[in-house]
């Protein structure tokens, strides 16, 4: 990895900003690496999770914020306490993904996690639980894996683990109230948190895939 | 004993048998868990992850809810709920900010007064160890078992304290009042992939398949969890990791309710044992850990 970081990038509002919105503090690093050696999903990540905190230590956001690290921490906290310098780490991926959304810097490659998270609370907004059949036809149909877990299908019926119509609870119209107005308040509507340009591109991308296979 | 009870989500569709048993070993030692009406998602992991402020303000509407009900315990059984409604509770002890944000969002006054307890915490700390061992009616001796506590249940320390972090043993204390042998291992808290369930389901093939290996190896013949995540991961998709890995593993899944369960004498039928994918009862008969 070579990078030329340049003035305004060291000089950059990124790290003050961080530390200012979510109360770590980042400049503490001392890139012991202990966070890194105990990340489970280590092994799937473009960047260690101590590189992503020394790259905000040097303010370069748009590497940052385009990584693929920043989606696939699965908020397992291992990494939050084990700092010896008591940095919330996983707090701290929470932020840089909330910042992605928002500057809508999501890598094609990554999309199937914020659609995920999209269908989830969309899901819950609808229904007040969650309706996981709807949830799985949803997230299959958008991300292009039409027949994902099929095979667990008939096993989860047959069990009775798996619902085939909503729970429906009461009071829906305060539930709605509570989204719009926290996506008011925090600045971040749910409806703004993928872009359909991505969706579209990544399922188009599945498709074309499948058919070069087929040949 | 008394208690506003939090079921989650997954404890009315895929988890089942923790909400079955549950309430059966609740009932057996005289709890009283009254189910919150209209209780909401928590948000879980995707409203962290997107909205900082609703994965706070959906935990404190159910502990307004369960204020409304005049109980100041909520317990909970989901892992993952029971970090976020700790979590929320934390910060509406002690964030002014955020408090305010809150309550201005719910239209209600909360101060984080409502205690949140998980239901494992409950049984040994509650309820109590040398009480419990009173009532077992049949030790199940001979089970050698892995108890899994996955990555939520311990962390984090200052919003949850409810165990040794890196060793936690609530639950290998729990299984050794009913005469079953836990065994060490160094997995305990290790993360089974949970959240990527769905989108990335190679991780959690990944994660999980070193989770079985590991306490296979070990010489444990059950795992014992109190998640639902960890659960339908390793249960639902051990299938799968055998195909991917060229495995043969065949290792039943327990709640530790269910095992609790049969210790007092419960019949496995209610409890929920045939709602398991693999198939724990060749196990159970081979111990002779219940009646048929």
């Amino acid at each position: 990895m070579k990078w030329f970081i340049s003035h305004d990038t060291i000089r950059s509002p990124f790290l003050k900003t961080l530390e200012k919105d979510c109360g770590e503090k980042v400049s503490r690093c001392y890139q012991c690496g202990k966070c890194s050696a105990g990340c489970p999903i280590s092994f799937q990540m473009d960047y260690l999770p101590n590189q992503i905190i020394r790259m905000v230590q040097l303010g370069m956001e748009e590497q940052v914020l385009s990584s693929k690290t920043i989606w696939l921490c699965a908020s397992c906290l291992t990494c939050t306490v084990r700092c010896p310098r008591e940095i919330d780490i996983a707090e701290i991926m929470d932020y840089l993904r909330r910042r992605a959304y928002k500057k809508h810097m999501i890598p094609l490659d990554e999309t199937e996690i914020p659609l995920f998270n999209k269908i989830f609370l969309r899901n819950i907004e609808l229904f007040g639980r969650l309706y996981e059949m709807g949830l799985i036809a949803m997230f299959n149909l958008l991300s292009g894996e039409f027949f994902k877990d099929f095979s667990l299908a008939p096993k989860m019926f047959l069990k009775q683990k798996i619902g085939i119509f909503p729970q429906g609870i009461r009071n829906l119209k305060e539930l709605r109230k509570i989204f719009r107005k926290s996506g008011k308040l925090g600045r971040a509507r749910r409806d703004n948190l993928l872009h359909p340009k991505l969706i579209f591109l990544n399922l188009s991308r599945k498709f074309i895939s499948k058919i070069e296979r087929l040949k | 004993m008394k208690y506003a009870y939090f079921p989650g989500c997954s404890l009315h569709s895929t988890a089942k048998e923790y909400d079955l048993s549950t309430k059966e070993v609740a009932n057996a030692l005289g709890i009283e868990l009254i189910e919150i009406p209209d209780w909401v998602c928590c948000g879980a992991t995707p409203a962290h992850i997107t909205m900082h402020l609703l994965s706070l303000a959906l935990p404190v509407k159910n502990l307004l809810l369960a204020k409304k009900m005049d109980s100041y315990e909520v317990v909970t059984c989901c892992a993952a709920c029971f970090n976020r409604l700790k979590i929320a509770n934390k910060f509406m002890e002690t964030d002014l900010e955020h408090r305010e944000k809150v309550n201005a969002i719910l239209g209600e006054q909360y101060k984080g007064e409502v205690n949140v307890r998980h239901f494992l915490d409950v049984l040994v700390n509650v309820f109590g160890l040398k009480n419990l061992s009173e009532m077992v009616t049949k030790k199940l001796t001979g089970l050698k078992v892995a108890c899994y506590y996955g990555c939520l249940l311990v962390r984090p320390p200052e919003a949850t304290k409810l165990d040794d972090l890196e060793e936690p043993h609530l639950m290998d204390d729990l299984m050794k009042t009913i005469g079953i042998e836990p065994i060490q291992w160094p997995y305990k808290t290790e993360c089974c992939g949970a959240s990527f369930s769905l989108t990335k389901t190679d991780i959690v093939l990944k994660l999980s398949g070193e989770i079985l290996q590991m306490a296979y190896d070990e010489g444990a013949e059950a795992l014992v969890v109190a998640c639902p995540l960890c659960q339908s991961n390793l249960d639902l998709r051990q299938g799968m990791i055998n195909k991917k890995y060229n495995k043969n593993f065949h290792i039943p899944i327990f709640y530790f309710t269910q095992l609790v369960g049969l210790a007092l004498g419960i019949e496995p039928k209610k409890l929920g044992f045939q709602k398991h994918i693999v198939n724990p009862m060749p196990l159970l008969k081979e111990k002779e850990a219940a009646i048929f």
